[in-house]
């Protein structure tokens, strides 16, 4: 029943956040972080001088074109493998299949129309026409099922030890984001508004941060050239992390971890949408990753009140980053034991406690 | 026999003929209320099914035009303006975005519960199953009307539930969204209103599986029954296996949201992926359900207008029982982002794509059977041919859905929507309106009119390409499902979708027309207005035929029985 009470008071976080409109400040650690009191928004690396991000999306890259009929460019080695099974394998299997079978019916329209065969023919049997037209289709079926087979071995290859791990978290209708494996900082990702639609003062999306319903306040920061594992669960409904130009999608389910890993190979701004129904605002909790060096990914980190895990022991993190007691335990179970469907018995309490910052986490004490 | 179990002591109070008849002729009707309302005739259920499955289709039809109409731009361009219709009033965004979730909901219900299956199974199953076999009825006349009208408060249910706030849930009702994210009575109404519709299905099963196993008539075996037959028979199996399943997942969702009961609730030790098993272990059958009649009409279409018995008959009808069995252990393919581990994923990619197999198997026989005949290209011939080559093009993209890997980039995409409106919209829909114009003349007496089948037929295909196949390429783009806004780069596509839409709702005025003028003014039909090519027992009764068919059973010779 404890699940309850806290996905209450999420929600309540929740819609706070949706009210404003606006992320929570960059730096969502705990405020008492002297290190994180330190790094105001300015500091953020992600952050130009207008406050603008400081990468910008690339058209075409990571998000739909308009009139486009084909998927989406890759950026993983998954991706590409995936999009040449696809492109090179199915496509034009299941086209030559249509238009044989077209072909067939248009032969068959011309050449057996009443006017040109007035009387039928008798035939209803061929066993040998039979076995062909069971067979063939077997054996193309085999050749489709080989690789893929091997892509899903690919895909399911865990991710290596020494990946970057990304937490992500499904909510109504935001995304929030935990880094385990660097001190557990928080970040929320809200969708940027409109200009019309925000109120005064309030950050609106510009097309620096991406297109229409695809732009959010608080981008996702990975490296690009390193393996990164992701986890995803969430807070209250079934919600679906995905982003096209990865091949990732993964289902967010309560009191679940799911995992799976990619590695981005170039650096860049990739959009992706929430992909499972989960109530009113489904289509406005979008995602956004900007994948940068590990150089820059390590000065991110550290601007938002993170560590880098360069050996240092578990203590030495916990102290840097006072996460609330079960918090800290729930991460350290989760950076050594990723296991694919793992149950999870009490999902994200620092995420109550990030969004109403001294409040809920406290009172629970 | 017949007479008394047909003419129930109910209605002679009221009945339009005087007492003392014993027996009456094969022609004497009930009077209006008893015949439509206290029905136990086969005929008169399955024109009641056929007459509610169109009021259904369109509703759900209707809906899917205020879909597109949203669709046609980004951005919210009409929710408010109806949302404000709906009790409450106009309560901001949020309101009017549950509203979408409303209507993508009951059009999927509509379609699948009250428009496709009765059609399919209720309709023409009522109708042409005991002619086919050369029965006089069903064997539980009176099951047959409670399936019938359990599906009214059905369907009442639904058609309700948006007045008390409204179910958003999408058709599968998935756990934790139906549970404890959809509050207020609306959601019970609508899991209230499957139950109901899921009884009805499982009775008539019951009772087409009965009649079809115990009132063939002499001579009539397994091996001589007309694919329609077959294909109801092994439709109403996969009724009656898998509709069980959906009820109990569907009360243990009832139970989780009234009764403190956690069965998908993690904080309770629930899960919800269970329900997603559950649910897609009937789900998946569902499919087939909806699909396998039309493999049965579009048989006998085409065999009908190619003057020539159906080729690889037995192929043909144990191709449908292959599907049947191999689509009760795939269910899990639309769960492939779930979280499967990779064994589970292999094994499900393997398995569905073997469906492939008996699918490619009909439509190759299809073709062969037209191969060599003398075709000619009246209404239902068009409709059948469209079927193939749509059902093709339906069924290429579900193999490449099938691949686990791939459908990590598609799974809830508008690639699948565009898969499964190839198959449903327009396979299952086109084997209906081909079943209907091909027994139209059977069930009216009156034919219908040809020129306007024909335009019907051409502009609803258009339509309907128009406003789906650019759905493969919105999904490619990863336009996600059920949402109402989109971002602007997918503009194109859904705008010339919404035209598609407006050219098939155009192609409707064409069927209606020609449906209303025909009952009244179309020419008389005559016992077999196709010809020699049809040659299954219906064609050989009078049109409409008599109120009792077959008080003398016919033999079925040792000849060609079947087609």
């Amino acid at each position: 029943m404890r699940i309850m009470g806290l996905k209450g008071i999420v929600l309540a976080a929740g819609l706070a956040l949706a009210g404003l409109g606006q992320a929570v400040a960059a730096p969502a650690a705990p405020p008492a972080a002297p290190a994180v009191a330190a790094a105001p928004a300015k500091a953020d690396p992600m952050l130009a001088m207008d406050g603008a991000p400081a990468m910008l999306p690339v058209a075409g890259i990571g998000m739909p074109v308009d009139g486009k009929v084909t998927i989406q460019p890759q950026v993983t080695p998954n991706g590409r493998r995936a999009l040449w099974f696809h492109d090179v394998i199915l496509f034009p299997l299941i086209t030559i299949i249509c238009v044989f079978v077209l072909l067939l019916l248009a032969w068959v329209v011309v050449r057996y129309r009443r006017a040109a065969q007035p009387v039928a023919t008798k035939t209803s049997h061929n066993t040998i026409l039979e076995v062909l037209w069971t067979g063939l289709p077997v054996l193309i079926l085999l050749g489709i099922a080989l690789p893929s087979i091997g892509l899903l071995n690919a895909q399911y290859k865990p991710a290596p030890d020494n990946a970057v791990t990304l937490k992500a978290i499904g909510n109504q209708w935001y995304w929030s984001y935990q880094y385990p494996d660097n001190g557990g900082f928080e970040i929320t990702a809200n969708m940027l508004k409109e200009p019309k639609e925000v109120g005064k003062g309030e950050r609106a999306r510009t097309d620096a941060d991406g297109p229409r319903l695809l732009a959010t306040d608080n981008r996702v920061v990975l490296p690009y050239g390193v393996p990164i594992r992701l986890i995803t669960t969430s807070n209250d409904v079934i919600h679906s992390w995905a982003i096209p130009a990865f091949w990732i999608k993964l289902d967010a389910v309560p009191g679940r971890l799911n995992e799976t890993s990619f590695t981005i190979e170039k650096p860049g701004v990739y959009f992706g949408v929430c992909s499972e129904l989960c109530g009113a605002r489904h289509g406005y909790m979008p995602i956004t990753v900007e994948a940068v060096s590990p150089a820059v990914f390590a000065q991110w980190v550290k601007a938002k009140g993170g560590t880098m895990p360069t050996g240092k022991p578990a203590a030495a993190i916990a102290a840097a980053q006072p996460l609330p007691e079960t918090g800290a335990a729930f991460e350290a179970g989760n950076s050594t034991a990723p296991v694919d469907n793992a149950t999870e018995q009490a999902p994200t309490v620092t995420q109550g406690a990030t969004a109403n910052p001294a409040g809920a986490g406290n009172a629970g004490q | 026999m017949t007479d008394t179990a047909l003419h129930p002591s109910a209605f002679e109070a009221h009945g339009d003929h005087g007492h003392g008849h014993a027996h009456h002729d094969a022609d004497h009707k009930p009077a209006f209320f008893a015949r439509w309302f206290m029905s136990t005739n086969h005929k008169d259920i399955g024109t009641l099914y056929l007459l509610f499955a169109i009021c259904a289709g369109i509703i759900g039809g209707g809906i899917s035009g205020l879909m597109r109409a949203e669709l046609s731009q980004p951005g919210i361009q009409y929710l408010n303006y109806w949302a404000a219709w709906l009790p409450g009033g106009e309560q901001g965004l949020d309101h009017s975005l549950h509203l979408w979730n409303v209507l993508i909901t009951a059009h999927g219900l509509i379609m699948v519960f009250f428009m496709v299956m009765p059609a399919m199974i209720g309709g023409f199953g009522n109708w042409f199953v005991p002619i086919m076999i050369g029965a006089p009825d069903m064997a539980f006349p009176r099951m047959n009307n409670i399936s019938f009208w359990l599906l009214i408060p059905s369907f009442t249910l639904l058609l309700a539930s948006p007045f008390f706030g409204g179910a958003g849930t999408g058709w599968t009702v998935y756990a934790p969204l139906s549970t404890y994210g959809e509050p207020g009575p609306s959601v019970d109404m609508a899991i209230l209103s499957l139950h109901l519709a899921g009884a009805s299905s499982i009775l008539g099963a019951i009772n087409f599986i009965t009649t079809i196993f115990n009132m063939r008539a002499p001579g009539m075996t397994l091996h001589k029954m007309p694919l329609f037959v077959w294909s109801v028979l092994v439709t109403a199996f996969l009724l009656l296996l898998s509709l069980p399943v959906l009820a109990a997942a569907i009360t243990m969702l009832l139970t989780d949201r009234n009764f403190g009961t956690t069965f998908f609730d993690p904080a309770g030790g629930g899960d919800p992926i269970l329900y997603q098993h559950l649910f897609w272990f009937f789900g998946h059958p569902e499919v087939y359900i909806m699909i396998l009649p039309g493999f049965g009409i579009v048989s006998h279409v085409i065999s009908t207008f190619s003057k020539k018995p159906i080729f690889g008959y037995l192929g043909m009808a144990y191709a449908m029982v292959a599907i049947g069995v191999v689509g009760f252990v795939v269910w899990a393919h639309h769960m492939f982002t779930t979280g499967l581990s990779v064994n589970t994923k292999m094994y499900f990619t393997a398995a569905t794509m073997v469906i492939a197999v008996p699918t490619g198997i009909k439509i190759f026989s299809w073709i062969a059977t037209m191969w060599g005949g003398s075709l000619t290209f009246k209404t239902p011939m068009l409709w059948a041919i469209g079927f193939i080559f749509m059902f093709t093009v339906g069924g290429v993209t579900g193999v490449v859905l099938a691949n686990g890997g791939i459908d990590d980039y598609m799974q809830d995409s508008y690639y699948v929507v565009a898969h499964f409106h190839y198959v449903l919209s327009l396979g299952a829909v086109f084997s209906l309106f081909a079943g209907f114009y091909y027994w139209f003349p059977k069930m009216s007496g009156r034919m219908y009119n040809e020129a306007l089948g024909q335009v019907h037929f051409y502009i609803f295909f258009i339509g309907v390409n128009m406003l789906f196949f650019p759905m493969h390429f919105l999904g490619l783009q990863n336009m996600q499902r059920r949402v109402p806004d989109y971002t602007d780069a997918l503009q194109y596509w859904n705008h010339f979708a919404t035209i598609g839409y407006m050219v098939m709702a155009f192609s409707m005025i064409f069927f209606f027309v020609n449906i209303i003028w025909s009952l009244f003014a179309g020419k008389p039909a005559g016992d077999s207005p196709w010809g020699e090519g049809a040659t299954t027992l219906e064609w050989t009764l009078s049109s409409p035929p008599p109120y009792h068919q077959f008080e003398t059973l016919p033999v079925i010779d040792g000849g060609d029985g079947h087609h």
